[in-house]
């Protein structure tokens, strides 16, 4: 008797637990570098999209300050909750690799975005351009500026974020073609992100270098306190700004001369990119292996390519170009 | 009050070294100020131009305003870490009004940010001076409150300069007889500043507060008033700067001025202000803020590392605490030795 009850108790322990599971909903998390960042919006609004789509629930996370030690704690809350798949812009490259390995160890599957960790803490990276297309690209705009002549100098975040630097060696390849032989890069300046030191880099540059003809910023903060600074000292025409910056802040600078285009990804497509591969790879049909395709909704199939740094990614495109033609459709998007 | 009778103390019965480069400590950072600058002069023959110190000194405009504000909480055996998230609410809820209605004067949303201040420093008051929690883990706490109501005021977007009205931007760009505004207004600052501090007896009374609260109680002063006012002044300068600080980068986001208060800290005790409270002077605060805008201004200009750029920063305000430290207790030795019977 006590031994059909125990079967009895079992098989119905059984039945609701499958219940419980077909009923529920997969789970998929993103997790930016820090909040109040409105690309970093528009990156998560792109990734809940693509989890919608796919009949899924998404998880949006980001900590207060931009540290890799914030970051870990969200991955260990929602390796506890045990979701489905984990997308993230990493702060830093190597030191979220352990809590990383051991959500894959419980087939987590990790896709970074924006920001990519090592390669074995990953399954694949989605790439929201081609490095070197952003570099090179960057190098040639400076060219047009410029007219071919005169001194670059390059405004950058933090000396240690990854994709920066990636960008400008890209930059200096481009640089050593024959057809820049009268252009030359002055100095690589950091603005930390922060409008005031970027500021003070900026000045420094103009005061420093008297043949300064572009400055490249490859970041928003930075990009835009550069406008400003040569939209303040009217240095329209003598000194040209480009870079990656956002369209709402650059719009000023962009309609008022100072930069006379500029580049960015749309994060939109970004996230929804990153959505769809974690998808993929949570059903299993996508593994990180070279040379395979993923469906990817409304940006059709997107095929996985070897990384400069040794692992996976899967490219957006080519960067975007903001200029005064377009700029007053994207600044209130971004 | 306490300060300064030590000093004539020590004047009147034979001087040890230490309190004799104590007399003269602010003489030396200004000696140190001029080397730096001279150094610099010599790297980067751009640096002694009308463009560059006009640069400088309007950069370190906002962070010198700050500092006066943050010397009167120090004095008054206090700190404020919540002034760089009052900056950016006040700074993103003037853009924001400023966005919604561009034809507003500037000069309401100056006062509009003041006001927003005076709130958050008045919160921040209460919480220290009547309930008697610590001011580093009130004003921590507030810091967290104020950084997220930025947050969700502006809905995590940023304002930026389109939305901005020229008129708002101009009170940054603008000059009077060829100097930026802002340098008048933080000019205007130290002159009250230094009435205030010296010549006031509220401002004398924040003083005897830091010195000695029993005393000062004893003596009739309502110490916890003065205790509320000085966060009070403090929030009200940082919604002021806040106005500043977005007009001048004609941009507000949820993040602005994130750790600055670090900066301002530094700001004071480089410029000799005592961190236990009691003692600091406007003129040391001047220094040190003049100190901490002329290495963000030249160390960029010498052409040097990032990580040399920080770790020489922090080293000086080290060097600068360490000074501080031995001057008084060499002082306070002295005054117990020769203490005329």
């Amino acid at each position: 008797m006590v031994k059909r009850m125990t079967a009895l108790a079992a098989v119905l322990l059984v039945c609701c637990l499958m219940v419980a599971t077909a009923g529920e909903k997969k789970r998929y998390a993103f997790i930016f570098k820090s909040t109040g960042n409105p690309f970093g919006e528009k990156l998560m609004e792109g990734f809940k999209t693509a989890i919608e789509e796919s009949g899924a629930e998404a998880i949006l996370r980001a900590p207060d300050l931009p540290t890799a030690e914030a970051q870990i704690m969200i991955i260990e809350e929602l390796i506890a909750q045990n979701v489905d798949g984990i997308g993230l812009a990493a702060n830093d490259p190597d030191a979220l690799q352990p809590v990383l390995r051991k959500a894959m160890r419980q087939e987590i599957p990790i896709v970074t975005a924006d920001s990519a960790t090592n390669p074995e803490s990953r399954l694949v990276h989605i790439n929201q351009a081609d490095p070197e297309l952003i570099g090179r690209v960057q190098i040639q705009a400076a060219y047009d500026m410029a007219g071919g002549k005169g001194d670059i100098a390059i405004l950058s975040a933090t000396s240690q974020a990854t994709n920066q630097n990636t960008w400008i060696e890209w930059m200096k390849k481009e640089l050593e073609l024959p057809k820049y032989k009268d252009m030359k890069l002055v100095k690589v300046a950091y603005g930390d992100d922060l409008r005031d030191k970027s500021t003070s880099e900026t000045e420094a540059l103009l005061k420093t270098f008297p043949d300064l003809k572009v400055i490249i910023a490859p970041t928003t903060v930075g990009i835009a306190a550069a406008g400003k600074v040569l939209t303040d000292k009217n240095l329209k025409g003598k000194v040209f700004l480009t870079g990656l910056g956002l369209p709402s802040e650059m719009a000023d600078y962009i309609k008022n001369g100072v930069c006379p285009w500029m580049y960015l990804w749309n994060p939109i497509d970004l996230g929804y990119l990153a959505g769809y591969a974690l998808v993929g790879a949570s059903d299993g049909i996508m593994t990180g292996t070279i040379g395979e395709y993923i469906n990817a909704g409304k940006l059709s199939a997107k095929t996985v390519v070897s990384a400069g740094d040794g692992g996976t990614e899967i490219m957006l495109g080519a960067p975007f170009k903001f200029d005064p033609e377009n700029i007053d459709q994207w600044k209130d998007v971004y | 009050m306490s300060a300064s009778e030590g000093y004539a103390k020590t004047r009147d019965s034979g001087e040890t070294l230490f309190a004799r480069i104590g007399k003269f400590r602010e003489v030396g950072l200004f000696v140190f100020i001029i080397l730096v600058m001279l150094f610099t002069q010599w790297k980067n023959s751009n640096f002694f131009t009308f463009e560059n110190i006009d640069d400088l000194l309007a950069n370190a405009s906002i962070l010198g305003i700050l500092a006066l504000g943050m010397m009167l909480v120090i004095i008054a055996r206090g700190i404020d870490l919540s002034i760089g998230a009052t900056l950016a609410l006040s700074g993103m809820l003037a853009a924001l009004t400023i966005a919604e209605h561009p034809t507003l004067s500037p000069w309401i949303a100056v006062l509009l940010g003041t006001a927003i201040g005076v709130v958050c420093g008045a919160f921040v008051g209460v919480t220290v001076s009547v309930f008697g929690v610590l001011p580093i883990i009130a004003s921590l706490g507030m810091m967290y409150v104020f950084r997220a109501l930025t947050y969700l005021v502006s809905g995590r977007r940023w304002v930026s300069a389109y939305q901005m009205s020229d008129a708002f931007k101009d009170m940054a760009t603008g000059r009077w007889f060829g100097i930026r505004h802002y340098i008048f207004i933080a000019l205007a600052f130290y002159v009250a500043f230094y009435y205030f501090t010296n010549h006031t007896r509220t401002g004398r009374r924040i003083y005897a507060v830091g010195s000695s609260p029993e005393s000062a109680a004893i003596s009739g002063i309502r110490t916890r008033w003065i205790t509320w006012l000085v966060y009070v002044v403090m929030g009200a300068i940082s919604g002021f700067c806040g106005v500043l600080w977005v007009a001048k980068f004609a941009s507000a986001q949820g993040d602005t001025a994130s750790g600055y208060e670090m900066n301002v800290i530094a700001a004071c005790v480089l410029g000799g202000v005592n961190i236990n409270g009691g003692s600091g002077k406007v003129g040391g605060v001047l220094l040190g803020t003049l100190l901490l805008g002329t290495l963000n201004n030249a160390l960029p200009m010498i052409n040097m590392s990032v990580f040399w750029q920080n770790a020489i920063q922090g080293a000086i305000i080290l060097f600068a605490i360490i000074v501080n430290t031995l001057v008084k207790r060499n002082v306070d030795r002295s005054n117990l030795i020769r203490r005329p019977i």
